[in-house]
């Protein structure tokens, strides 16, 4: 299958493990994946504080390049896959597109209304299926122990993602970590905030939200973390040490982003998926699914 | 339809007064809420199972508890659409200390509500007859208003898990609600004096976004939309000297400049360029980066067609804003 690739902006900057790893992995799936070189960032939400307006047209600038290629929005991150769910929501409201497109107009450019953009998380449950993806584990994940971390933009709120219509979105990510041969550590943080959006603003709460998630996780017997989103990751993993501090405990919680999980279980190289580029120290999870290095 | 109900129970007179789980059976008409099976329990199992309730009718706020772990009315919760094989989950709303079962101690949540000063408060001379305001100027409050004081958004707030310092959902959006008033404030109806109060540490800008509030609101107040609204009202009103503020004006600027983030020069410039002592506290998570090849691209290029990003914001946002 093709589709748009929109893979946001912190898988090329502060988590360049995602892009290589996302890219190796849907090779093997057969994922076709056409680069939007042109298409902007979201606005993460932040852009929307100051004006929303802006940020649902830069959005709509993004959705109209993918329905010139006739292509589906493929994203890896949760926090766009929310934010570009949300401006198209908003835009389901005739009167409110027809304005964004008047915006879009001296670009030559007009959204219609029938973008669907999807996480790869989605877009392995929904469409590719989690039979093709079975069939591609060469090294299960077996005797491992993997708490999901979703990151709120994903599942929240769920109008705009659709839940209704898609109740397997709810556990995707749990559905994911079975297909990959790994046993579900199920906790309460899974779904709650990282603590990434505030970190400059509010350190202390942040890493206490980092604490807070990794040492449940960890309490309860989880070898490593997974996530579909790169903020919550580069949370998680670069800060969890501060936040172990801050906590008064270690923790020691390997975060994995999904596709590397994916990517390990489909027997490719822990250098290939960048995981010596984590902060968390990988190599006691790698040593128990037999891929030492 | 049968219900098994399993509650967390909570008695502060026991010898050992710690939260306990509890399953009761129940039947309930198959369309049937939660309060409904709760209700039962308390008449048909044990009469000493504590719980608020009043109208049964989602208008009172009496009832908000944790179904499935997140909060909600339980009057307004049909239970067919939330049970799961058979079992429905309940808890005592969160981030308020439990005073007997489901029944929690709402003061922290009342103070921080008061801290807002949630009354009207004009500047400048009384008009000679009433305070007039247009249908135009009030409609967009009528979603804010709708505000039951139920605190489920208090309760699944995930600041508020970790600080209870924080204001919280309720509050700011109780303080939108002045904030947006055409007759609060000054005579262009801009309220300085709060938005100064709510742009301080535990205000407006430690909420993260995380839309646990927006989704846990049964009336549809979208509380965290109302503090996102207050931080468009503060960069409006002048208020630029927080990280927060920064970080946004920062996050904006790339944006428009390049098309997408500029990750590695966002975190200083959120934390203000001249703020020596949080650049060198930054100082071993930048070396981390770099050792462990996670330092964002030092060269920040632009996207390409940048410049038509460049023109959306202009027309979008007005020269003018700039």
């Amino acid at each position: 299958m093709k589709y748009a690739f929109f893979p946001g902006c912190v898988s090329r900057g502060g988590c360049p493990e995602l892009y290589p790893a996302t890219k190796l992995i849907c090779e093997k799936l057969e994922i076709e994946l056409q680069e939007m070189p042109a298409a902007s960032c979201t606005g993460a939400g932040v852009l929307q504080e100051k004006n929303e307006l802006l940020g649902d047209t830069l959005n709509a600038r993004t959705f109209a390049m993918a329905e010139a290629l006739d292509l589906p929005i493929l994203t890896i991150c949760s926090t766009c896959q929310g934010v570009m769910s949300q401006a198209n929501h908003r835009m389901k409201n005739p009167e409110y597109l027809a304005k964004i497109n008047g915006f879009l107009a001296e670009e030559g450019l007009e959204y219609k209304g029938n973008a669907r953009p999807k996480h790869l998380l989605w877009v392995l449950v929904e469409d590719i299926g989690l039979d093709k993806l079975l069939s591609l584990i060469t090294r299960p994940l077996a005797g491992m122990r993997m708490a999901p971390f979703y990151g709120c933009y994903i599942v929240r709120p769920t109008d705009a993602l659709e839940f209704e219509d898609h109740p397997e979105r709810q556990s995707a990510l749990e559905q994911i970590i079975e297909t990959i041969g790994a046993t579900v550590v199920d906790f309460a943080g899974k779904t709650r905030c990282c603590g990434f959006p505030i970190l400059t603003i509010n350190e202390r709460n942040s890493m206490a939200m980092v604490g807070k998630h990794t040492s449940e996780a960890k309490d309860l017997g989880a070898d490593a973390m997974i996530t579909p989103c790169p903020l919550c990751h580069l949370n998680l993993d670069s800060f969890q040490p501060k936040a172990a501090a801050q906590a008064g405990r270690p923790i020691e919680l390997p975060i994995l982003h999904m596709p590397q999980a994916i990517g390990l279980a489909m027997g490719l190289s822990p250098q290939d998926m960048g995981l010596k580029r984590h902060i968390v120290n990988t190599k006691p999870l790698l040593t128990k699914i037999g891929a030492g290095v | 339809m049968d219900v098994t109900l399993k509650v967390q129970r909570f008695d502060p007179e026991a010898a050992d007064p710690k939260p306990y789980w509890e399953n009761f059976q129940v039947s309930i008409e198959d369309n049937g809420t939660v309060l409904d099976a709760l209700i039962k329990v308390r008449e048909d199992n044990d009469g000493s199972f504590s719980l608020r309730c009043s109208c049964r009718s989602s208008i009172c706020g009496s009832c908000a508890v944790r179904i499935n772990g997140h909060a909600g009315l339980a009057c307004k919760t049909q239970a067919q659409k939330v049970i799961k094989d058979g079992v429905i989950t309940v808890e005592p709303a969160g981030n308020m200390p439990v005073v007997k079962d489901l029944v929690v101690n709402f003061d922290g949540f009342w103070d921080k509500v008061m801290e807002v000063e949630p009354y009207l408060k004009p500047e400048g001379p009384e008009p000679e007859a009433e305070y007039i305001a247009s249908n135009d100027a009030m409609l967009h409050l009528s979603g804010v208003t709708a505000c039951i004081m139920c605190g489920a958004c208090y309760s699944d707030c995930t600041v508020l898990e970790v600080d209870p310092t924080f204001l919280g959902p309720a509050a700011l959006a109780k303080a939108y609600r002045f904030t947006a008033d055409p007759r609060d404030g000054d005579e262009n109806g801009v309220s300085r004096d709060r938005l100064e109060q709510l742009n301080k540490p535990t205000g407006m800008w430690d909420c993260t976004r995380c839309m646990e509030c927006v989704t846990a609101c049964p009336k549809g107040v979208a509380p965290m939309d109302r503090i996102m609204a207050l931080r468009d009202q503060a960069l409006e009103a002048g208020f630029h000297n927080t990280n927060g503020a920064r970080h946004t004006e920062a996050f904006s600027d790339s944006v428009e400049h390049s098309g997408w983030l500029d990750e590695l020069r966002l975190v200083p410039k959120s934390l203000g360029m001249t703020n020596v002592s949080a650049l060198v506290g930054y100082a071993p998570i930048a070396i981390q980066a770099i050792t462990h090849g996670k330092m964002p691209p030092i060269i920040h290029k632009k996207l390409p067609d940048s410049k038509n990003v460049r023109k959306l914001f202009d027309k979008v946002q007005g020269p003018k804003q700039r």
